[in-house]
């Protein structure tokens, strides 16, 4: 069955039923499961182990690498029978949802085989795209793999690496040819993290957590057969891993163990705490901002099936998934607002534990997902460019040798 | 809105459009700005013989849908009429045929709003009231029924040949159908927004009616009263949908075509991320007024739910969304001469007259229990 082949009814309800009591069977309550941000390798490989016994691991991936090829409709019905159970996400997400597609697209059978060993847990897989020097200018990459007989010799640093601190596998955007333009002298790299010269340094956010990553890279030896796509031609592979990431973070991958956003109905619960904790409960304003919220995440969710299946059907273009990108940033920034109005006094001191009722620490981190997996500016870019097909931004380095271009660092 | 429509929907919406466009442009729209109906009944007649007036109604009863779906064939009407902002009171008459197609009295009426031979006026909300909030009194006492009370704004109340009203009484919520010009019934015009739909506030002083009047059993309309209000509310994000959809396109064409600094608008990056966000609204407003539609389609248990969800978010952009594509037209875009305020009054009007955002908002907080 193709990814986007519609199941009858009848199937997808039976495949539902059959998920809902394996789940109840496998996998931990979510209630159970410890912060996300605490989800570390050995937790992550025993989840997607248990996922990968019963069929789940790598649904919508062909059969020959470990999947169990089947529709992103039956992804979405699992995803929602898994609602209350603690999932693998930071291996579904980036690793199966952003930097498997690629591989399946350009990688040698040899190189696919990674896609089975992240859905047997035996990989964990980080992206390493951005780097210090800039965030957007992806295709402005400083870090370089220079040709030494056989081998590649990587020297750089990549940076917002996000789990890089438990990953085992990089894909690594470098630069191995600097006397053509930005976009055609770049290659995609499959790096081990173990090997010699590579370090990953945690970096502590505004909320605490210490997701991200910073990597230095310093005469790491590369073998050939790591280079993913053609050398000098990886911002084809890169394009396609961005265009996966748009998905995952927008919410539509069919890949991703991300929960569909309904999932944050609890959120919504929490916001009704706060209200209830800063006394302002029942308060007609405060009811408004409840309904907005609440209806703020249902419309995204149905943004997410209607973008998704539109683009599955071939009614929108592909770049539509931007579309669901830039809803999230937006969305997330007016949800801590709401979070901080219900609040007041209390979002800026309080006497509670109680995490899940810190409105700060949300609206201090509000930015992140208006930055991170590609900024909602790039998002507008893309959107009006090459949905409404209006003029693109002018690029001066675009046509020009890289070494001859203005840049940072 | 829906992304997948069978070829007799298509059909059925492009006949609409035609025969808007062949005798409501909006200069035909301009032109009703002063009539007192703020639409042509001999022309409301030639809509209904379209099937404008029957897709709520089971064919047992003289309707009929064009899909089976009569909601979301009716939603393709409305989406239409956003389109070129057209006048008639599609929503009213919607309303009523289908509260009386649930019911096995009022033929006769029934008949006259199929054929567009009468119109009818929805009285449901009230002066200073929440949407919900029903004072409007009935009382049952013998044979008659006797209704007192205020309802506002009521659409096409001026020229409606019946008024169905929501009323509370000691059995509970109840619905009479009142005929215009009952003793007891004033209707005085308000002032409005747009420049052909018409609204009026309804009062009632002790009007005196036999229990016929009754529309199903006095204290039973509770359910009939929610889906009227979905079904009303449907209509109207539909209807601003295609509002919404042919401002986009106008102003997008617009900021290819106007140059300044030797270079098109579109080719400005603060206005290219505008028409970006503008074109996520719509497509999210899209999303959720096809969900809400499908809900009340279906009767499902999440439709009400889905409805002020979808009135919630569309209300809110929907005005914004035009409002920033007067700004984007520059001085022409503020003045009368320029048809976008026809689209502006529309969608404003939408957003407000059948339940506020912040009604929305509050109802939806209620109903998913987080109040």
């Amino acid at each position: 069955m193709g990814l986007d082949d519609v199941p009858a009814p009848e199937e997808l309800e039976e495949y539902r039923a059959r998920a809902r009591a394996w789940l109840q069977a496998s996998m931990p309550r979510l209630e159970d499961a410890p912060p996300i941000e605490e989800q570390d390798a050995p937790r992550l490989r025993d989840l997607i182990r248990r996922l990968n016994d019963g069929g789940y691991a790598g649904i919508c991936f062909p059969t020959e690498l470990g999947g169990a090829g089947l529709s992103r409709y039956h992804h979405r019905a699992f995803l929602e029978e898994a609602r209350e159970y603690e999932l693998p996400i930071h291996v579904g997400n980036p690793g199966l949802s952003i930097i498997a597609p690629p591989i399946l697209e350009f990688g040698t059978p040899e190189q696919r085989q990674h896609i089975a060993a992240m859905l047997r847990g035996d990989e964990i897989f980080v992206q390493m795209m951005s780097e210090p020097s800039g965030g957007s200018d992806m295709a402005g990459a400083l870090t370089r793999a220079d040709k030494d007989g056989d081998v590649w010799i990587l020297n750089g640093s990549k940076i917002w690496s996000s789990g890089a601190w438990r990953s085992d596998w990089g894909l690594v955007l470098v630069r191995t040819d600097w006397s053509v333009p930005k976009h055609r002298g770049l290659s995609m790299v499959l790096l081990d993290l173990s090997l010699p010269g590579v370090t990953v340094n945690r970096i502590k956010m505004v909320n605490g957590a210490e997701e991200f990553c910073q990597e230095f890279f310093s005469d790491v030896v590369i073998p050939p057969e790591c280079i993913l796509g053609e050398p000098n031609d990886g911002w084809t592979v890169a394009s396609r891993l961005l265009f996966h990431e748009r998905d995952a973070v927008g919410g539509g991958s069919p890949y991703a163990f991300t929960r569909p956003s309904s999932a944050q109905a609890g959120a919504e619960r929490d916001l009704a705490r706060l209200a209830e904790r800063s006394g302002v409960a029942g308060q007609p304003r405060v009811a408004e901002l409840l309904g907005e919220a609440h209806a703020n995440d249902v419309v995204s969710r149905q943004l997410i099936a209607r973008v998704t299946d539109g683009i599955a059907r071939g009614d929108l273009a592909p770049i539509a998934g931007s579309l669901l990108r830039l809803n999230i940033g937006v969305n997330v920034v007016r949800r801590a607002v709401i979070g901080m109005e219900i609040a007041g006094t209390d979002a800026v001191t309080w006497e509670d534990e109680d995490r899940s009722l810190h409105a700060a620490e949300q609206y201090l981190f509000r930015q992140a997902l208006s930055i991170g997996g590609g900024t909602v500016e790039m998002q507008r870019n893309l959107i009006s460019e090459r949905l409404l097909g209006m003029p693109r931004e002018p690029a001066p380095d675009r046509d020009t040798p890289f070494s001859e271009v203005r840049r940072n660092g | 809105m829906e992304l997948e429509l069978t070829d007799e929907q298509v059909l059925f919406a492009g006949t609409t459009r035609r025969f808007l466009e062949d005798t409501c442009p909006l200069t035909g729209v301009r032109a009703l700005a002063d009539d007192p109906a703020g639409f042509d009944p001999a022309w409301w007649r030639q809509g209904a013989e379209l099937g404008w007036t029957s897709l709520l109604v089971p064919e047992a009863r003289g309707g009929g849908s064009v899909s089976g779906e009569g909601l979301i064939d009716a939603t393709l009407v409305a989406e239409e009429r956003g389109r070129l902002v057209a006048p008639g009171p599609l929503v009213p008459v919607s309303v009523v045929a289908g509260a009386l197609a649930a019911v096995s009295s009022h033929d006769d009426v029934l008949a006259d709003l199929l054929s567009g031979e009468q119109v009818a006026g929805w009285c449901y909300l009230e002066p200073g009231r929440p949407l919900g909030k029903v004072a409007t009194n009935v009382r049952l006492e013998g044979e008659r029924v006797v209704l007192s009370g205020a309802k506002a704004p009521v659409e096409a109340a001026g020229v409606a040949g019946h008024l169905l009203v929501v009323a509370a009484g000691d059995e509970g919520l109840t619905e009479v159908l009142v005929p215009a010009g009952t003793p007891g019934v004033t209707v005085t015009p308000r002032q409005g927004i747009d420049l052909v739909r018409r609204f009026a506030t309804v009062t009632f002083d002790e009007v005196d009616l036999p229990a016929t009047a009754l529309v199903g059993q006095p204290g039973g309309a509770g359910y009939q009263v929610e889906r009227q209000l979905q079904v009303a509310t449907v209509l109207t994000l539909a209807e601003t949908l295609g509002a919404l959809a042919a401002v986009f396109e106008f102003t997008t064409q617009w900021a290819f075509d106007r140059y300044s600094f030797g270079r098109p608008l579109a080719s400005y990056q603060e206005l290219k991320h505008r028409f970006a966000d503008m074109a996520l609204w719509l497509e999210a407003s899209r999303a959720t007024t096809a969900a809400a539609a499908r809900a009340v389609q279906d009767d499902a248990v999440e439709a009400a739910e889905l409805v002020s969800v979808a009135a919630s978010y569309v209300g809110e952009h929907a005005g914004e969304l035009v409002q920033d594509c007067v700004q984007m037209h520059g001085g022409i875009g503020v003045t009368w001469d320029h048809d976008i305020h026809l689209y502006l009054r529309r969608v404003t009007l939408n957003a407000a007259v059948y339940g506020t955002v912040a009604d929305h908002r509050r109802r939806l907080a209620a109903l998913v229990g987080l109040v």
